[in-house]
């Protein structure tokens, strides 16, 4: 009964959805307030609709109802309870609803959140975000019914893939979804625009803390998968340039030199052509993301949704959204008046090399990931693109990056000259080449070196702006933690997402150059060397958990004869779906990260133990999260909020 | 012109992509490319897993009808597959050829003794040289071989019971059949 009340909410939802986009079109065009206001009501009756399905799919799972094919295919009754729940978005149906959820939230926010808008605009950006909603509730309808019925019930569930069945994954794809989809008001807004004809400060500003939004909830899922890919899937490797990985990588690239575009426009009144265009390349993006992985063109680890009928359907609903956004911009595009001269030494100009380097990273991470599917296209040959190409072309333009995100910041906004900031940069610089060489000495790696050295520069760079806003040093120290205080929000985002940058970079630099590892049998009582650390076998024991069974090997690790940590590792036998995973076990410290794994084997030959020493690495996501912590610290600046004041002519950039 | 191309890039970069997705769509990854249905085997020299002074080239299949499974001591789909080719051994309806890949010959050989040696032979092929020019992607992987000695079909991820009756245990019957 409750699969069919869910399957009635959507087919609902779908009518209410399409009203949504048709009526407060028509209105925008006719100029009829009433119609314009209907939007805002469909959209909140969207949301309630879809939120009921997902609810009632959640119930299915957790009451084990497998006479829901679903529940079936992903559940089990002996699955435990968290699983149970997550396993709602394990797979392909319920990802795509849970996908559609989080649209129908974020187009609910825009009547809340939207009052301050020119009527027609935002009646127009929620039509937008119906006739996403539309496409997408008609894939779910049509091709992947999350509450089809089995006939006969099945006595129990296949299981979730025991991969899938870890806490990392049951806050990971909500996160990385909350940032696709986020990246669809952008997106609804710039097609809203287009239309309207229309692009202008008042457009920026309102929109920034939604990209600001997206990008922080994108950030966090892309760091919690690296994180989980890192202990669960037991690769040893915090990022290893996976298809899936890179599709997850490219929006978060594009939406992060939408942010700064987006402020260029916000405060310059330039960059909008630009910034349409980011805006439908982040989210269009997102889409793809969501396509590869779902339609198996790429294959890889994640894919474990198959199936290209589907691949068909996106394919098309992916095309007919990107092509019509494109297009409506080819409509407009020469009507877009750039308004001043860009001044390159200036925050502007630091801005818009910042956007060059960051698309040029995009480009290079999107032809490593499809560049052996053009092969594939036109000679037959299969390929793959591995981490060498990656480490060549990446990390020097991310070296880049980080050298004018160092300096930009310092510049002032449409003219200044570099003499001015000599002595702050020849400090700076100073400690590049004396980190470079102390460590490039030491750590006997001159790369490793200048990549720390950069880091530092980085961080030193955005301390010397905050230092120039508050002024230290020329005025007495007590004023200058008055005038810190007094900053907006926006200055300590600033301030954690640049310095996340620098400990990030850094954190990489460590593990990339100064990582070892070791393999080999161990029987018990056995042990393997690693630098200063030994990892001695201690012993193995056999046992039986909820939904699995398991080996379990306790491994200490000694440095010089002292014990620093004794951890545990295991390899699991999930009987359900005949799959066998590994625990890899994980001694996490500020400073490094020892990492044992246990293989195949048994007691007479022994077994194989992986060992791992991973410098620093726990820095990389604590930089990361620093990043996505900034995005909502910056969201609480007052500027954000008190705005229909600013609602002035003068700041209007025509498109006629 | 400018203008005009100044308007319309984006929507001609799109359009490019879209022709090579379309393309790539239409490409089942799991399918033989055709290019290599009904060709002959690659050439091939490679050692036999147990005795290294043994060599074997492609003419080893010619005469019969073979399913050729690549696999891998450290591949642990490879495991779960085993039964499976344990009792298609035991029925002896096909000659069952092993190719033991990015292997060493002591694993290999131990992985076998541990779990049983279903094949009629093994073939070793530590760097890879056969299974590149059969286009390998991932072990386990199985390749039907006519009479002749020809590539007929291939069959990515494991063999289970619905694979085999509904798809291998049909076609090695047609095979057979041929003159």
């Amino acid at each position: 009964m409750i699969a069919e009340l869910g399957h009635v909410a959507l087919i609902l939802a779908f009518v209410v959805t399409l009203l949504q986009f048709a009526i407060p079109m028509i209105g925008a065009r006719r100029n009829d307030v009433r119609l314009m206001l209907f939007g805002d009501y469909a959209a909140l009756a969207q949301l309630c609709l879809i939120a009921f399905a997902f609810t009632a799919l959640i119930s299915i799972f957790v009451h084990s109802d497998f006479s829901v094919k679903l529940a079936a295919l992903h559940s089990h009754s002996q699955t435990p309870f968290i699983f149970k729940i997550t396993g709602v978005w394990a797979n392909h149906e319920g990802s795509i609803l849970l996908w559609v959820l989080i649209l129908s939230v974020y187009g609910a926010l825009v009547p809340v959140f939207g009052r301050s808008l020119p009527l027609s605009l935002k009646a127009r950006a929620i039509s937008i975000q119906g006739l996403m909603g539309l496409g997408f509730l008609a894939f779910i309808l049509f091709t992947s019914n999350p509450f089809e019925r089995l006939i006969p019930v099945p006595t129990d569930g296949q299981g979730l893939n025991p991969l899938l069945q870890d806490i990392g994954l049951a806050i990971h794809p909500p996160f990385l979804y909350l940032g696709y989809v986020g990246l669809s008001m952008p997106f609804a807004f710039a097609v809203a625009a287009l239309i309207e004809g229309r692009v202008d400060a008042v457009w920026a500003k309102w929109l920034r803390p939604w990209v600001l939004l997206a990008w922080s909830f994108l950030t966090i899922g892309i760091t919690l998968g690296s994180f989980w890919a890192y202990y669960e899937l037991g690769w040893g490797g915090w990022w290893m340039w996976d298809p899936v990985e890179n599709v997850s990588f490219m929006p978060w690239l594009a939406a992060t030199a939408l942010l700064h575009s987006i402020m260029v426009l916000g405060t310059r009144h330039s960059m909008a052509s630009w910034t349409i265009l980011l805006s439908i390349l982040a989210f269009s993006l997102s889409l793809i993301g969501t396509f590869v992985v779902r339609s198996g063109i790429l294959v890889s680890v994640h894919s474990f949704a198959v199936d290209p009928e589907r691949g068909v359907f996106i394919f098309a609903m992916l095309l007919a959204t990107i092509g019509g956004a494109l297009g409506l911009y080819a409509l407009r595009a020469n009507t877009l008046r750039a308004r001043s001269s860009l001044n390159l030494v200036s925050k502007d100009g630091a801005l818009v090399i910042n956007n060059l380097l960051l698309i040029a990273a995009t480009i290079t991470v999107f032809l490593g990931t499809f560049y052996p599917l053009m092969v594939e296209t036109f000679t037959g040959a299969k390929i793959s693109v591995g981490a060498p190409y990656f480490n060549m072309t990446f990390a020097p333009l991310m070296s880049l990056l980080l050298i004018f995100m160092a300096v930009g910041p310092l510049l002032k906004w449409r003219s200044d000259s570099l003499t001015k900031y000599k002595s702050t940069l020849r400090k700076g610089v100073i400690a590049l080449v004396l980190i470079a060489v102390i460590f490039g000495l030491f750590g006997k790696s001159g790369l490793g070196g200048l990549s720390l050295g950069i880091a530092a520069f980085l961080a030193f760079g955005t301390l010397a702006t905050v230092g120039k806003k508050i002024r230290w040093g020329e005025v007495p120290k007590r004023e200058s933690w008055g005038l810190l205080r007094a900053q907006p929000a926006a200055t300590f985002g600033f301030i954690g997402a640049h310095i996340g940058m620098a400990i990030f970079a850094a954190g990489v630099t460590s593990i990339s150059v100064w990582e070892s590892s070791d393999l080999r049998e161990l029987k018990v009582g056995e042990s393997i060397a690693l630098g200063h650390y030994e990892f001695t076998l201690n012993d193995m024991t056999p046992g039986e958990r909820e939904n699995y069974q398991f080996l379990g090997a306790n491994i200490s690790i000694t440095k010089g004869g002292a014990n620093i940590s004794d951890v545990y590792t295991e390899r699991r036998y999930y009987p359900v779906r005949e799959m066998v995973t590994t625990e890899a076990g994980l001694h996490l410290s500020p400073t490094h990260t020892l990492f044992a794994a246990i293989g195949e084997g048994n007691p007479d030959t022994g077994w194989i133990v992986r060992v791992n020493h991973h410098p620093f690495v726990i820095w990389i996501w604590i930089g990361a999260l620093l990043m996505a912590l900034a995005g909502f610290v910056s969201l609480c600046d007052r500027r954000f909020r008190h705005r229909s004041g600013e609602k002035t002519r003068s700041d209007t950039l025509v498109i006629s | 012109m400018a203008r005009i191309f100044r308007a319309t890039w984006p929507l001609m970069a799109l359009l490019f992509l879209a022709i090579l997705f379309a393309f790539g769509l239409t490409r089942d990854p799991s399918v033989l490319p055709s290019e290599m249905i009904d060709r002959a085997m690659p050439e091939f020299e490679l050692t036999d897993l147990y005795r290294p002074n043994v060599v074997y080239t492609q003419d080893l299949l010619l005469d019969d009808v073979a399913l050729i499974n690549v696999f891998g001591s450290w591949c642990i789909a490879c495991e779960v597959e085993h039964p499976k080719l344990m009792a298609l051994s035991r029925m002896g309806d096909v000659k069952l050829v092993g190719i033991d890949w990015r292997d060493t010959r002591e694993k290999g050989q131990r992985w076998l003794r541990k779990n049983g040696d279903p094949y009629d032979l093994v073939i070793f092929d530590e760097d890879s040289r056969l299974a590149i020019d059969l286009g390998v992607t991932g072990a386990p992987e199985s390749f039907l071989v006519d009479k002749e000695g020809r590539i007929r079909y291939k069959h990515v991820g494991i063999i289970t019971d619905d694979v085999w009756s509904n798809i291998l245990s049909p076609i090695i019957n047609d095979l057979k059949a041929e003159e």
